[in-house]
């Protein structure tokens, strides 16, 4: 089967088939609309911030959220699609670890949102399997050679979402004060949580 | 998948409080064009209405992605979301919900409405280039 009108615009594809999709009754315009301000305004990296925070500041927590991220997770409100079934690895002194989805754009939505474009880019699902410290040093996270780097396709059976280390002079700091550190990237496992 | 419309629990929708930067704040649009988030929220609402199964859409994506990837090597002219709504037509004629030739029909008269027409949903970025990076 071929798809349809390929060489047409897909601004124009997208709205012949939302139109046809719409007057047959398949699709609520409203659904669709509720989705895309939902991942565009309210579900993003603050929601794993959280998780993060939560896990560097109660060790009975961190335990639960390795041992079953998406219930640990979901004790914090967030889920839905693509969280499913969230692996949360732990970044240590010795390993650190890194996610790709090497065949399309698999990623923990409810805590991450949508990936970023270089996470689907072509070069970074081929690179950071092949040549994984190269491409974290064009980050900016220089590892040392005793670090142990893991690399995780992330799939339709696991979504992985990355613990980092708890940054150095922040005992003192609240949950809310840590979740401000920890940025997408350093749940992708493509930097560290900011010092303070 | 249970339940991945998340129509059930749609808390998670509704969370956007926090310390930590919204989505936006990272740097860069979760979408680059109009188009793009629509061709995204028709597949999740397609999927909520349980019209498509999500892994059937996936398996039509990777296919797609693999697809350009071999026909590229030069990965000139990349869109994500270019491969994206390929797959969704691609599981959309497959599912028999609509015909290639119903949208290549509906997506000719779109094109020949005469300039200055307001586009509807589409805005005014029918014209708008594929996202390159």
């Amino acid at each position: 089967m071929t798809s349809a009108a390929e060489h047409l615009d897909p601004a124009l594809r997208v709205e012949a088939l939302a139109s046809l999709l719409s007057e047959r009754g398949l699709i609520d315009e409203a659904i669709i609309e509720r989705f895309v301000k939902t991942y565009e305004q309210s579900v993003g990296p603050m929601n794993g911030a959280k998780v993060v925070a939560k896990a560097w500041t109660d060790s009975d927590y961190r335990a639960r959220l390795l041992a079953d991220g998406t219930a640990a997770i979901a004790e914090l409100g967030f889920k839905g699609p693509q969280g499913e079934h969230i692996v949360v690895l732990e970044n240590s002194p010795t390993v650190h670890n890194v996610v790709v989805c090497t065949l399309c754009s698999c990623y923990p939505w409810p805590v991450l949102g949508l990936p970023p474009s270089w996470y689907k880019d072509p070069a970074y699902r081929s690179r950071i399997v092949r040549e994984p410290r190269q491409v974290l040093r064009e980050f900016g996270l220089d590892l040392d050679d005793q670090v142990e780097v893991r690399v995780h396709d992330s799939s339709s059976e696991v979504r992985y979402m990355v613990l980092p280390e708890r940054p150095a002079g922040t005992e003192s700091r609240s949950e809310e004060e840590l979740a401000a550190l920890v940025t997408r990237d350093a749940m992708v496992g493509v930097a560290r949580a900011a010092a303070p | 998948m249970s339940d991945p419309g998340g129509r059930a629990d749609r808390s998670y929708l509704l969370d956007s409080s926090g310390a930590a930067a919204p989505p936006r704040d990272n740097g860069e649009l979760v979408f680059a064009a109009p188009w793009e988030s629509r061709a995204f929220g028709v597949a999740l609402a397609l999927h909520d209405a349980g019209r498509i199964e999500w892994e059937d859409f996936r398996q039509a994506l990777i296919a797609e992605i693999g697809a350009w990837e071999a026909a590229h090597p030069s990965r000139e002219g990349w869109s994500y979301y270019e491969c994206w709504l390929r797959s969704l037509e691609r599981v959309a004629c497959r599912q028999g919900l609509v015909g290639a030739d119903d949208l290549r029909g509906r997506a000719d008269v779109l094109a020949a409405r005469p300039a200055g027409h307001d586009h509807g949903e589409a805005g005014h970025h029918h014209g708008e280039a594929a996202h390159h990076h």
